[in-house]
């Protein structure tokens, strides 16, 4: 980015030109660093020193506690169970969705019409909201008059009440998110694929490799990089989990669904208790945070071999 | 090509899948379309047969969906404007400008990709709060322009067209502003289609800010409010009515998805490539 550039017209009078190109570029800028200073680092800051408060947004009453939400949080039980429950929800979706996400793209991939088709509906559930697919989940898997619950009642089998119970509500969940969300990692892949030079398919019919062959051997390989970009995102995106659990479970049943957002989202909101809220908050960007350093560290060693 | 046996069977697959995958939708939109008589006895059935819109007419007539979708249309064609000026301003400068500090400014405004909203959802909350700017317009579209993820995409696209094109312009004397407006914007038209349909759909399906600073029924985007329904309807009597409003917030959404689906899968593209 900084490698010297051709000196411009009129560089004679260097010294103006510079000084005007500083008035263009922060004039350009300043639209945009007005939003991002005042929304953006500025809550961030904001944020840290709220965590080391006891801060309520009722009665606007603040008081300097050092790291004591910190403390209290170690001895949480809920922040604990909240912690586990999101760490669980997206070690158990981010694979599946990847792995959902990456059959579907090799079953897909070939240009052809009817599979344009195919590859629409896969992703078509990608763009509703949150709310549309909780409601239509929750009715999905509602026990008395849901889809399932039909089918079930159809062969003879009794119905499951699947958010109403603590074994079956977080998977009911983590299906209902992979039905949401499966189609973004499909179309990554997608791409992927379409990276990998024709050649080397060529070379490998000549020699006749199998299909299995192939897709250890040259495809996975070649989806290397495409792999590591999915798992990060979508780890990234479920450790934020929060609509589906609000909606669907509440958080419940006995708390074994409720994510560290909820619980942000219910400590600030609904027990006004901001300063606490503000010290899960850090504790996630720091987890989230944690993710992204690692792909940067997978992503360079990558570059390296 | 020769189709072996195992690609037919791996087609089938797809197309039971791919029918498993949208049985979901059906069978809502199907709900939707039923009497409230016929939903009493069965919820059997994803053909949309018999067939009503009495959900659809309830929906416009009684509840505040109406308002609902005019603050949705308002709030994503605000916040799609703005991000896509405020990103092409700025990403104009880094990739065109060689002011003092570029380096430095650019590290600045790419450490916020790192940031979640959770991480300022709190803040962000206490000072609206403190301005008494909940339940704006505003306080639904003005913290989601500090997002970078806009300036970096129309930085990189700006880089990548060639210098010859502004020089033309800039040997007949045009401003900065000029070129700006005149040469760079219309040549990055793709790029500013997938920005726009990415930030529309966006803010159009955005829940966890919205539900924070909405809080009167009136300021609900479509998405908040539907959350909200579901809430306060028991499911066996407002079934049709809740079935309908689903359909209704996912239209939009389908119909741009129809409309757009190229610029959608090469945005995700775009993701991948870098």
């Amino acid at each position: 980015m900084s490698v010297p550039q051709a000196p411009e017209a009129g560089s004679r009078r260097g010294g103006l030109a510079r000084h005007r190109n500083a008035i263009a570029g922060y004039a350009f800028l300043a639209p945009f660093l007005v939003f991002y200073g005042v929304f953006l680092l500025y809550p961030f800051a904001l944020g840290l020193w709220m965590s080391l408060h006891d801060w309520e947004i009722v009665g606007d009453f603040r008081e300097y506690i050092g790291l004591l939400n910190y403390v209290e949080l170690w001895d949480d039980p809920y922040f604990w169970e909240a912690l586990k429950r999101t760490l669980q929800f997206a070690a158990m979706t981010a694979p599946a969705a990847t792995l959902l996400g990456l059959a579907l793209a090799l079953g897909l991939q070939k240009p052809l019409r009817r599979y344009a088709a195919l590859r629409a509906v896969f992703f078509a559930s990608n763009i509703f909201s949150v709310t549309v697919v909780t409601l239509v989940w929750s009715m999905v898997l509602n026990p008395d008059r849901g889809l399932i619950a039909n089918g079930l009642r159809a062969v003879g089998l009794e119905p499951i009440a699947f958010l109403a119970d603590q074994d079956w509500a977080m998977p009911a969940l983590m299906v209902s998110t992979l039905w949401w969300t499966a189609g973004f990692p499909m179309a990554l892949f997608l791409a992927g694929l379409q990276g990998i030079p024709p050649e080397v398919y060529e070379a490998a019919r000549l020699d006749n490799a199998s299909r299995w062959a192939v897709l250890r051997h040259i495809t996975l390989p070649a989806l290397a990089r495409t792999t590591l970009l999915v798992v990060v995102l979508q780890t990234v995106m479920h450790l934020q989990v929060f609509g589906q659990p609000l909606l669907m479970t509440r958080g419940g049943p006995a708390n074994s669904t409720r994510p560290l957002v909820q619980l942000i989202y219910e400590t600030s909101f609904r027990d006004w208790r901001s300063g606490y809220a503000s010290a899960i908050s850090v504790v996630l960007f720091v987890l989230m945070f944690s993710v992204a350093l690692l792909q940067l560290r997978l992503s360079r060693q990558e570059g390296e071999s | 090509m020769t189709r072996t046996l195992g690609d037919r069977l791996i087609l089938v697959l797809l197309v039971l899948a791919a029918f498993v995958w949208m049985m979901p939708m059906l069978w809502v939109l199907t709900l939707s379309l039923k009497p409230n008589e016929e939903l009493v006895r069965s919820t059997h059935g994803i053909i949309p047969w018999p067939h009503t819109l009495e959900h659809f007419s309830t929906l416009l007539r009684v509840s505040l969906t109406p308002r609902w979708l005019l603050n949705s249309v308002v709030v994503a064609l605000g916040m799609t404007a703005a991000t896509l000026l405020l990103s092409s301003l700025a990403g104009y400068a880094f990739a065109r400008i060689d002011f003092p500090g570029r380096r430095a400014v650019f590290l600045l405004v790419m450490a916020g990709l790192m940031v979640p909203e959770q991480a300022i959802l709190v803040p962000l909350h206490a000072m609206f709060a403190s301005w008494e700017l909940h339940n704006t317009y505003f306080s639904l579209i003005a913290p989601r322009l500090a997002a970078p993820m806009g300036v970096f995409l129309m930085t990189q696209f700006f880089k990548a067209i060639p210098r010859e094109l502004e020089e033309a312009a800039e040997l007949d004397n045009a401003g900065r502003f000029k070129v700006f407006w005149a040469v760079m914007l219309p040549l990055s038209r793709p790029a500013l289609t997938t920005l726009g349909i990415f930030t529309f759909l966006f803010a159009w399906n955005d829940f966890l800010w919205p539900v924070v600073t909405a809080t009167q029924p009136e300021m609900y985007t479509l998405s908040v409010g539907l959350g909200s329904l579901q809430g306060n309807f028991a499911m066996s009597e407002g079934l049709g009515f809740l079935m309908a409003s689903a359909v209704f917030a996912s239209a939009p959404m389908l119909v741009l998805y129809v409309v757009f689906q190229r610029y959608i899968v090469q945005g995700i593209a775009m993701t991948g490539g870098k």
